[in-house]
C-alpha cells in the first residue's frame, strides 16, 4: 500500500506532509544535540505529551465528525479538581467513576446542544469553556486542591507508575491512541463519523443517524479528558483550578498539524498522535539546544501554517490562493 | 442600516435583543445594589470594559468578514511590552515626557504588523483564517516570552501610568478613547465603501468577487485594524498598572469573542453591527461590574455568561429557522 | 435588424472542455442590436456554460468572442461587464444583509471624500433604475426583507447600471408571477429599443415565442442551429432540440408486472404538494415529470422518511406504514437516489467502496469490526454489473465522471435489495453516453421486479424510460399517461397546469 502511495507521486507524498516534518525535525534534533536520541529523552518527551496527547485523541474524533470542541480545557480543570478534592474524601475506588460519570454528563451537554439542537459548536464550546471554567471555581470555592496522603495511595500509579519500565501514561495515552483508532478505522461507528463529517446531508441520505453520530463524539471527547485527568490529578497529586487553561487550543493545534481537516470528514487519529509528538519534541529539542522553552511557540506557529498551507495547496493544485 | 427613521424603540430592540438585555441587567443591579447606580461606577464600568470593548469592535469586523482572529490577547501583550519597555530605552532618556510618543507609536505600529501578517497569510495561503490565527496566537505569545524574556516590565515615567487616571471634564480619558474608537469604527462600517465592502465579503464571497472586490486586500485591512485596536487596548491596560506582563491578555480573544457573537454577529460573516457590539461588551461588563458590587464570586459571571452565550444562539437558531423548508436533515 | 448590421456580439467555434466532458463543441452564436436571441436546449446541453464563457467566468478552450467588432478575451466578469456584457444570474448572487441599492452597485458604489459613500447619489440611481424597472420598493430595504421574484429583479437592476451592449437573461422568470413577467418582458423590450442585443435563456417555449426574435438550439454541447422565430412554430423547435433520433422506442421487451408495492393515497404537505395518490407495481417504470418546483422531489423525501406529511397515507405491500427517518424507509425497502448527487448522494471524501457500503455498514461485520472482505464484495459485484469506470475502490468519489458517481450511488442502494428505488433526476449532468445506459439500467431493474419511480425535468427521459407517467403541476398531479397514451403535446400542456377534458 505504501509502494502504491509513493508510485503515486508527489502529491502522495504532500498527504504524509507531517510524517515527512516530523522525521525531519528528529534528524535535525538528533545533529544538535546528542542527548535527543536517547531512551530516557525519548520516554520523557513521550510521558510530557501523554495529557495532551489523550485529549487530542478526543478532539481529533469531534473534528472529524465535522465540529470542534474548545471545551476540553475547562473540562479538564473540572474533572482534575473532582478527582482530586474526591480522592481524600470517598476515596478512589468512588473518586474516579465519579469523576467519569460527571464529566461525561459535560459531554452530553454539548452532545445535545451541538448534536441533537444542531447549534454552531465554536460558539456551544465557547460558552461551554467559560461556564465549566465557572463551575470548577465555585467548587472549589476558588481554592487550590491536594491529595494529603500522596504516597500510601494506589492512585499514584496512573501518573507515576510504570510497567515493565514503561510509564503510566504512556501507556495509557498508547492504548487510548490504539483503541480509538481502531474504531475510527475499522468499527462501523468510525465509518459514520467520517462519512457524518464529510458530508451530513449525504449521511442522512444514507439512512446514518447524523445526530447520535455527533453526540457519541462528545462523549468519546469527556471520556478523553476524564482519562487525561486521571493521568494529570495522579502526576501531581493536586490540582489547581485553572489547570486546563488554555489546553484546549493546544490540542488543537495538535490535532491540526495531525493534518485532520477542521472541515471534518478526513484525519486520523496516528497522525494526531504524530502531530503531539511533534510538538513535545519541538519543545524537547529547542530546550535540549539551550533555547528557552518558550521559542518552540514560535516554531509551532511557522509549522502549523506551513503545514496546513502544503496540504490546502496540494487540495487545489496551486500554491497561492486564487482570491485577489 | 441607514435608515433609522421609520423605526420604534420596541422594534429597534426586537433587532438588537442584546441592548434589552443590557437594560435588563442595568435595572436589576440598580435595583440591587446600592452602589451600583452611582456616577463613578458608571465610569468604572467604561473604563473596564474598554480594554475588551476595543477588541471587540476589530473582531466585529473580521467576523462580517466570515474571518477569526484568535491572535488578539497575544497581540495586546506585545503591543504593552513595546509600550512600557520603549520608553526607557537610552536613546529616548532625555526626551522627558516625549519618551511616551515613540514608545507608543512603536507598540501600535506593532500590532498593525501583527494584523498584517495573519491577513497576508489568509490572502495568500487560504488556509482558514482560524487556522492561521491560533498558530499566531502561540506563536506571538512566543514572541512576548523572547522580548520579555519572561519578567514584567514596569512604567519608569510616572505621566504613563499617570494617563490612565486623567479625566477630560467628568469623563475618564480611558472611556473616551473607547468611546471615540467606538463611533469611529461605527462609521466606518456603516458609512464607507470599505465597511460596505466587509459584508459583501463576508456575506457572499463569490458576488463580491464578481463584483470586483479584491477580496485578499479588503481581508488583510480588516485584520490590520483589528492588530491595531488590540494593541492600542494593550496599550491602554498597561497605563493602567503601570507595567505590562508576558501574560498580559490571556483567554482574551475567548471573551472579545463571546461579546460580539452575544452583540448578534454572526460566526459565518455578512451579518452584524458595532452597536450590537456594544451592547455584547457592555452586557460583559455590568454583569461583572454588578456582581462584583453584589459580592457574588466572580466565578459565578463565567457560568452566567457561557450560558447566556448558548442561550442566544439556541434562541437565535429558534427565531431564525433557515428555510430549508422542513426538510430533516 | 439589417444584414449590414455589425453583431452586437458573436461567438466563433466556442469549445470548452471539462475533465471527462466535451460542454461545448464548436459553438457559434451572434445577437444582433435590438434583437432578442433566444437560447434553447435541455439541461446539460450547455447553455450554461456557453453563458459563464460570455461572462468571463470560464476561459474557451478554443474560438472568439468578437464584441463591436472587435476580438475580446475577458478573464473576470468585471472585464465582460466593462465590455458591455452583463450576465443576469439564474442563482442569485446578492449579498442578503446589504441594501437593494448596495447589491445594485456592488462593487462600484459611489463615492464622497475620505472613502465614504454617497448615499444620496446611490439611492437616486438605484431609485431611478427600480422605478424604471417599476418595482414597488426602494433601495434603502434590505435584500434578505425582499420576496425571492424581487430578489431577481435587484439582479436585473444591475445590468441597467451600465451601458449594456449585451444582456444575458439566464432563466429570469423562473421564480416570477405572471404579473412580475410582465414586467420583465416590458423592460426586456425596452432595452430591445435602445438597441441592446439581449440574450435570452428558457425552457418556456411561450415566453420564447413572444419575446424573441431567433432562436439557436444547442444539443450536447453543439450548435444545431438558428431559426427565425417568425418563420417557425414549436414542433420544429422541439425537434430540433430533442434530434431527430429521439429514440422514442423504449425498451419493449415487455415483462409482466407484478403487485402494488407502494401505493399513496392522498399525501399532502402545505404548501409543497397535497392529495398526492398514485401506485408503483413491482416491474413497472413510473415517472413523475413536471418542471422545476412542481414538488416531485418533495413526495420522494416524504416517502424516504425526511418529511412529514400533513396527511394521508402510505402504504407498502398493502398495509400502511408510519416513515419517519431514512432508516424506517430503508428497511421497508424504499431506497432514494437524490436529486443532488454531490451534495445528498455521495461523501466525495470517501472511497467508492465506503460510499456504497455506507447504508450498511453497521451490518457488514465479523465481530465488531467492519468486514472488508464483504465490502469489497459488493464493490466488486455492482462495479461489474453496473459497468462502473474506477481504477480501484480505494479511489475517492470526487475524482470520479458524473456518470460513474451516479451509478455509485445506484449500486449503493441496489446493494441493499430495495423494493421500491426512487430515482430523482438520475442523468442531471451526465454526458450523453451514460445517459443512455443509465436509461437502460432503469429498464433493467424493472424487468428484475424493482418497482421504480423516476423523476425527471427531461421530457425525452421520461419517455424513454416509463411506463406510467405522472404530470405535475404546482404539487399537484394533473394526469397520469400510459406510455400509449402519452403525445409530447399532452405531457407539456398538463405540466403547464393546462387541465384537458380526456380521461387519463
Amino acid at each position: 500500500m505504501l509502494l502504491n502511495r509513493l508510485k503515486a507521486g508527489g502529491p502522495a507524498i504532500a498527504k504524509q506532509g507531517i510524517l515527512v516534518a516530523f522525521i525531519l525535525f528528529m534528524i535535525v534534533f538528533s545533529l544538535m544535540s546528542d542527548r535527543f536520541l536517547t531512551a530516557d529523552n525519548i520516554m520523557s518527551v513521550f510521558r510530557q505529551s501523554a495529557i495532551i496527547g489523550v485529549m487530542a485523541v478526543g478532539v481529533t474524533i469531534v473534528v472529524i465528525g465535522g465540529n470542534l470542541d474548545l471545551s476540553v480545557g475547562s473540562m479538564l480543570s473540572f474533572a482534575t479538581v473532582l478527582v482530586v478534592d474526591l480522592h481524600d474524601k470517598i476515596g478512589p475506588e468512588l473518586a474516579i467513576p465519579i469523576m467519569v460519570l460527571a464529566t461525561l454528563c459535560l459531554g452530553a451537554i454539548n452532545g445535545f446542544l451541538i448534536g441533537i439542537l444542531r447549534l454552531n459548536s465554536l460558539i456551544v464550546t465557547l460558552g461551554m469553556l467559560s461556564a465549566i471554567q465557572g463551575l470548577v471555581l465555585i467548587y472549589s470555592g476558588g481554592q487550590n486542591v491536594d491529595i494529603v496522603d500522596q504516597r500510601g495511595t494506589w492512585f499514584a500509579i496512573f501518573g507515576r507508575g510504570s510497567v515493565l519500565g514503561i510509564a503510566a501514561p504512556i501507556l495509557i495515552f498508547g492504548l487510548m491512541a490504539i483503541i480509538f483508532h481502531v474504531i475510527m478505522s475499522t468499527m462501523p461507528f468510525g465509518r459514520k463519523v467520517y462519512a457524518v463529517g464529510g458530508n451530513p446531508t449525504a449521511s442522512v441520505f444514507s439512512g446514518i443517524p447524523r445526530s447520535r453520530v455527533v453526540f457519541t463524539t462528545y462523549l468519546i471527547s469527556a471520556l478523553c479528558v476524564a482519562v487525561a485527568a486521571i493521568i494529570l490529578g495522579s502526576r501531581v497529586m493536586g490540582s489547581q483550578n485553572n489547570v486546563g487553561q488554555g489546553y484546549e487550543l493546544q490540542v488543537l493545534a495538535a490535532v491540526i498539524l495531525g493534518g485532520t481537516s477542521l472541515l471534518g470528514g478526513a484525519g486520523s487519529i496516528l497522525k494526531t498522535v504524530l502531530g503531539v509528538l511533534m510538538l513535545a519534541f519541538i519543545q524537547n529539542g529547542l530546550i535540549l539546544m539551550g533555547q528557552p522553552y518558550y521559542t518552540q511557540w514560535l516554531v509551532t506557529w511557522v509549522v502549523i501554517i506551513v503545514a496546513v498551507w502544503l496540504d490546502v495547496a496540494a487540495k487545489r493544485g496551486r500554491l497561492f490562493s486564487p482570491i485577489a | 442600516m441607514s435608515n433609522l427613521t421609520d423605526i420604534t424603540p420596541l422594534r429597534w430592540l426586537m433587532r438588537n435583543p442584546i441592548w434589552g438585555f443590557v437594560l435588563l441587567v442595568f435595572i436589576f443591579f440598580s435595583l440591587m445594589s446600592e452602589h451600583f447606580f452611582d456616577y463613578r461606577n458608571f465610569q468604572n464600568i467604561l473604563v473596564q470594559t474598554s480594554t475588551i470593548g476595543l477588541i471587540a469592535l476589530g473582531m466585529t469586523l473580521v467576523m462580517i468578514n466570515g474571518n477569526i482572529d484568535l491572535s488578539v490577547g497575544a497581540t495586546l501583550a506585545l503591543a504593552a511590552a513595546f509600550a512600557v519597555d520603549v520608553q526607557s530605552w537610552a536613546m529616548f532618556a532625555t526626551w522627558g515626557n516625549w519618551q511616551i510618543l515613540p514608545a507608543v507609536s512603536l507598540a501600535l505600529l506593532v500590532g498593525i504588523l501583527m494584523g498584517a501578517i495573519n491577513g497576508f497569510i489568509v490572502w495568500k495561503t487560504g488556509v482558514d483564517a482560524f487556522i492561521v490565527t491560533l498558530g499566531a496566537m502561540l506563536g506571538i505569545r512566543g514572541l512576548v516570552f523572547v522580548y520579555t524574556g519572561e519578567s514584567s516590565f514596569y512604567a519608569m515615567n510616572f505621566a504613563y501610568s499617570d494617563f490612565s487616571a486623567l479625566s477630560v471634564g467628568p469623563f475618564p480619558v480611558l472611556a473616551l478613547i473607547f468611546l471615540a474608537c467606538t463611533l469611529i469604527v461605527h462609521l466606518v462600517l456603516s458609512r464607507t465603501v470599505h465597511g460596505r465592502n466587509t459584508y459583501a465579503v463576508g456575506g457572499n464571497r463569490e458576488a463580491a468577487v464578481n463584483a470586483g472586490i479584491r477580496v485578499g486586500p479588503h481581508m488583510m485591512v480588516n485584520f490590520m485594524i483589528i492588530g491595531f485596536l488590540a494593541a492600542l487596548s494593550g496599550v491602554l491596560l498597561s497605563t493602567q498598572m503601570g507595567a505590562a506582563t508576558p501574560n498580559l491578555g490571556r483567554d482574551y480573544e475567548l471573551w472579545v469573542i463571546t461579546a460580539v457573537v452575544l452583540g448578534g454577529t454572526k460566526l459565518t460573516g455578512g451579518k452584524g453591527d458595532i452597536i450590537g457590539t456594544l451592547g455584547g461588551v457592555l452586557a460583559i461588563g455590568i454583569l461583572r461590574n454588578g456582581m462584583n458590587l453584589m459580592q457574588v464570586p466572580a466565578f459565578y459571571v463565567y457560568v452566567i455568561l457561557g450560558s447566556i452565550l448558548i442561550a442566544v444562539l439556541f434562541l437565535d437558531k429558534r427565531f431564525n429557522r433557515t428555510a430549508n423548508g422542513g426538510l430533516r436533515l | 435588424m439589417s444584414d449590414q448590421q455589425e453583431p452586437a456580439l458573436r461567438l466563433k467555434g466556442i469549445v470548452k472542455t471539462f475533465p471527462g466532458v466535451r460542454a461545448l463543441d464548436g459553438v457559434d452564436f451572434e445577437v444582433m442590436p435590438g434583437e432578442v436571441h433566444a437560447l434553447l436546449g435541455e439541461n446539460g446541453a450547455g447553455k450554461s456554460t456557453l453563458m459563464k464563457v460570455l461572462a468571463g467566468m470560464h476561459q474557451p478552450d478554443e474560438g472568439q468572442i468578437i464584441i463591436a467588432g472587435k476580438p475580446v478575451r475577458m478573464t473576470t466578469p468585471i472585464e465582460a461587464k466593462a465590455q458591455g456584457v452583463v450576465l443576469i444570474h439564474q442563482e442569485l448572487s446578492l449579498v442578503p444583509e446589504m441594501s437593494a441599492a448596495e447589491n445594485i452597485y456592488l462593487g462600484e458604489l459611489p463615492l464622497k471624500r475620505f472613502g465614504r459613500v454617497d448615499w444620496t447619489t446611490l439611492f437616486e440611481r438605484s431609485n431611478a433604475i427600480l422605478k424604471r424597472l417599476n418595482c414597488n420598493f426602494r433601495g434603502e430595504v434590505t435584500v434578505a426583507n425582499l420576496s425571492i421574484a424581487n430578489q431577481q429583479m435587484v439582479e436585473i437592476a444591475r445590468a441597467l447600471t451600465v451601458d449594456a451592449r449585451v444582456v444575458v437573461f439566464d432563466e429570469p422568470t423562473a421564480s416570477l408571477t405572471d404579473a412580475e413577467k410582465v414586467v420583465l418582458f416590458e423592460i426586456i423590450n425596452d432595452l430591445k429599443a435602445r438597441g441592446v442585443g439581449i440574450v435570452y435563456i428558457s425552457h418556456r417555449m411561450d415566453e420564447i415565442f413572444t419575446l424573441s426574435d431567433r432562436i439557436t438550439v444547442l444539443r450536447d454541447g453543439a450548435y444545431r442551429g438558428t431559426l427565425t422565430t417568425a418563420d417557425t412554430d414549436e414542433d420544429e423547435v422541439t425537434r430540433l432540440m430533442i434530434g431527430r433520433s429521439l429514440d422514442l422506442s423504449r425498451d419493449t421487451a415487455e415483462h409482466s408486472l407484478g403487485e402494488v408495492v407502494l401505493e399513496v393515497r392522498d399525501l399532502s404537505c402545505a404548501p409543497l404538494f397535497k392529495k398526492i395518490s398514485f401506485s408503483v407495481r413491482a416491474g413497472e417504470v413510473v415517472g413523475f415529470y413536471g418542471l422545476v418546483g412542481a414538488g416531485r422531489t418533495e413526495i420522494a423525501e416524504t416517502l424516504f422518511g425526511l418529511r412529514s406529511p400533513d396527511s394521508g397515507e402510505i402504504l407498502v405491500d398493502g398495509s400502511p406504514v408510519q416513515i419517519n427517518a431514512p432508516a424506517d424507509a430503508i428497511k421497508l425497502g424504499i431506497s432514494l437516489v437524490p436529486e443532488n448527487r454531490k451534495e445528498q448522494g455521495l461523501v466525495l471524501s470517501m472511497n467508492c467502496r465506503d460510499n456504497m457500503t455506507l447504508p450498511q455498514v453497521q451490518n457488514l461485520t465479523t465481530g465488531p469490526f467492519v468486514s472488508s472482505g464483504a465490502e469489497i464484495a459488493i464493490f466488486d459485484k455492482y462495479r461489474d454489473k453496473l459497468e462502473i469506470k474506477t481504477p480501484s475502490w480505494r479511489q475517492t468519489t470526487r475524482v470520479l465522471s458524473g456518470g460513474n458517481q451516479q451509478k455509485i450511488v445506484i449500486g449503493k442502494w441496489l446493494s441493499m435489495h430495495p423494493r421500491v428505488l426512487i430515482v430523482d433526476e438520475p442523468t442531471r449532468g451526465i454526458d450523453v453516453g451514460s445517459k443512455s445506459e443509465i436509461h437502460m439500467l432503469l429498464r433493467a431493474l424493472a424487468a428484475q421486479g424493482y418497482a421504480v419511480i423516476v423523476i425527471s425535468s427531461e421530457m425525452p427521459e421520461v419517455l424513454r424510460v416509463s411506463d406510467r407517467i405522472v404530470a405535475m403541476y404546482s404539487g399537484q398531479i394533473m394526469r397520469e399517461f400510459t406510455a400509449e397514451q402519452v403525445t409530447e403535446d399532452s405531457l407539456v400542456q398538463a405540466i403547464s397546469g393546462i387541465r384537458t377534458s380526456e380521461v387519463a
